[in-house]
């Protein structure tokens, strides 16, 4: 069973009709016994940082979600604003401690001098690093539908990437650690290359 | 880098697909979920579906229809139509939109884009902008489907939304919506100059090259098209196929 955390923030209903289609038992849920009896853990995200964080804190799921992937190690993924809590803090709505699990700041795409957008909305090419099985069979630049004007930074690039996306320069498309894959994009948004990213999810056993 | 997207447009009324020409004599032209899946199969970026009769009754309708797309369609939906406050909003992204497209409302009021983009975040948040010109010739903002003109600037009032919180800005020509005779790129490119905020051009295409020309002269990051679907033999592979040859960074599905 895979439990997708309702703590008032994210598209809930496309993340658990991706896995619907793809033929896995999901439950969308603010319970903590869900959580503690769930195989694995989606944690989703939509908004800005803070709000989201605060969210987040207020919903009384903080511990168990904490205790269920750092404690008990279940494969867990994070999506968008999900794999943004991830990081130490955020700089989006007022600086904002966040989870602190991945370390790196959540700072605004450095779009300026480049003449580009935001938020940077649309489908774009994304870099896997290295041999990554989430990745595996799509593709060397598979390409996955964004929206968002905030990412994950780290100092010297150094912290767990697992793939890079361009928009004027490098940002973190998504990363890796101990039982948790994050990305910056939407698979459940992304057709049929998304729902393969979220079935080599569901496969992999960290 | 980032793709210019191509949207495929449908308008909806009671549950069924349909189209019409500068806003007026609407036909059926099909089921929504439906039209959607082709069109999803077919490589198409992302989904606007746009709710004309906007009535009490047709609420559940619409959301109905949202609903059963986003459970069979894994791509971007964008949902419009009467959307008039932040509940709507929140009523149709918990059905399965990812974003809103809000109109006449946000023109009435525009706080109600700070209150949507505080509440769900800018990227959730579509401002939606149809031109008409006066007697003069001057583009004006068109409110009511059309129907309504005003004596506003669109481009000033496209800065205002995104300055606002819009995430983007939909830029709708109402002269040449669904007459396939091209694009307003003249207008098109005046507000993609100014504002910030990605722009989805809409009303008119009618040739492949019309949606290679908005992005290329009008500078639009996205196009939105409709009849040139539904009445002709394009889809959005041979579209999509079409702008990658003429330059155009796109998806290739």
């Amino acid at each position: 069973m895979i439990a997708v955390i309702d703590y008032g923030c994210g598209n809930l209903h496309s993340v658990s009709k991706a896995f619907d289609a793809i033929g896995e038992d999901v439950v969308v849920t603010s319970e903590p016994d869900d959580l503690r009896s769930a195989d694995r853990i989606v944690i989703p995200g939509v908004g800005n940082f803070g709000a989201v964080m605060a969210k987040f804190n207020s919903s009384g799921l903080a511990d168990c979600v904490i205790e269920e992937v750092r404690g008990a190690g279940k494969p867990t993924l994070g999506i968008c604003v999900g794999m943004q809590l991830m990081a130490e803090r955020g700089l989006e709505g007022g600086e904002t401690p966040g989870l602190g699990w991945a370390g790196g700041v959540v700072d605004r795409l450095p779009v300026l001098g480049h003449d580009l957008r935001l938020p940077h909305v649309g489908w774009n090419e994304v870099f896997p690093v290295g041999d990554s099985k989430l990745f595996k069979g799509l593709g060397k630049t598979p390409e996955f539908y964004f929206v968002h004007s905030y990412a994950v930074e780290y100092e010297d690039n150094e912290g767990p990437v697992a793939a890079w996306c361009d928009y004027g320069e490098q940002f973190v498309a998504a990363i890796q650690f101990d039982n948790v894959v994050a990305t910056q994009f939407h698979p459940e948004k992304s057709q049929s290359l998304g729902l393969r990213f979220l079935m080599n999810w569901v496969d992999w056993n960290p | 880098m980032l793709k210019t997207r191509l949207i495929p447009s449908l308008l909806l009324a009671n549950g069924r697909c349909v189209k019409g020409v500068r806003f007026d004599d609407y036909r059926d032209v099909g089921h929504p979920v439906t039209a959607a899946k082709v069109y999803e199969a077919q490589g198409a970026d992302e989904l606007l579906f746009l709710d004309i009769r906007a009535s009490d009754e047709g609420r559940a309708t619409l959301l109905d229809t949202v609903t059963q797309t986003a459970e069979q369609c894994f791509m971007p939906l964008t949902v419009g139509g009467g959307v008039r406050t932040v509940d709507d909003i929140r009523t149709l992204l918990r059905a399965g939109a990812d974003k809103v497209s809000i109109n006449t409302a946000a023109f009435a009021r525009p706080e109600l884009i700070a209150e949507g983009a505080a509440e769900f975040g800018d990227q959730c948040i579509v401002v939606s902008i149809d031109h008409i010109a006066d007697s003069t010739g001057t583009q004006r903002v068109a409110l009511d489907s059309g129907k309504r003109m005003t004596d506003v600037d669109p481009v000033e009032w496209a800065q205002r939304a995104a300055d606002l919180g819009a995430g983007e800005i939909l830029f709708t020509s109402v002269e040449r919506e669904g007459a396939r005779g091209g694009y307003d790129i003249d207008t098109i490119r005046r507000v993609a100059d100014t504002v910030s905020v990605p722009v989805i051009a809409a009303g008119g295409a009618g040739s492949l090259q019309d949606l290679v020309d908005v992005v290329a002269q009008g500078h639009a990051s996205a196009v939105a098209a409709a009849s040139i679907f539904h009445f002709t033999d394009q889809s959005p592979i041979k579209a999509h196929s079409f702008m990658k040859q003429a330059g155009l960074d796109v998806r290739m599905a």
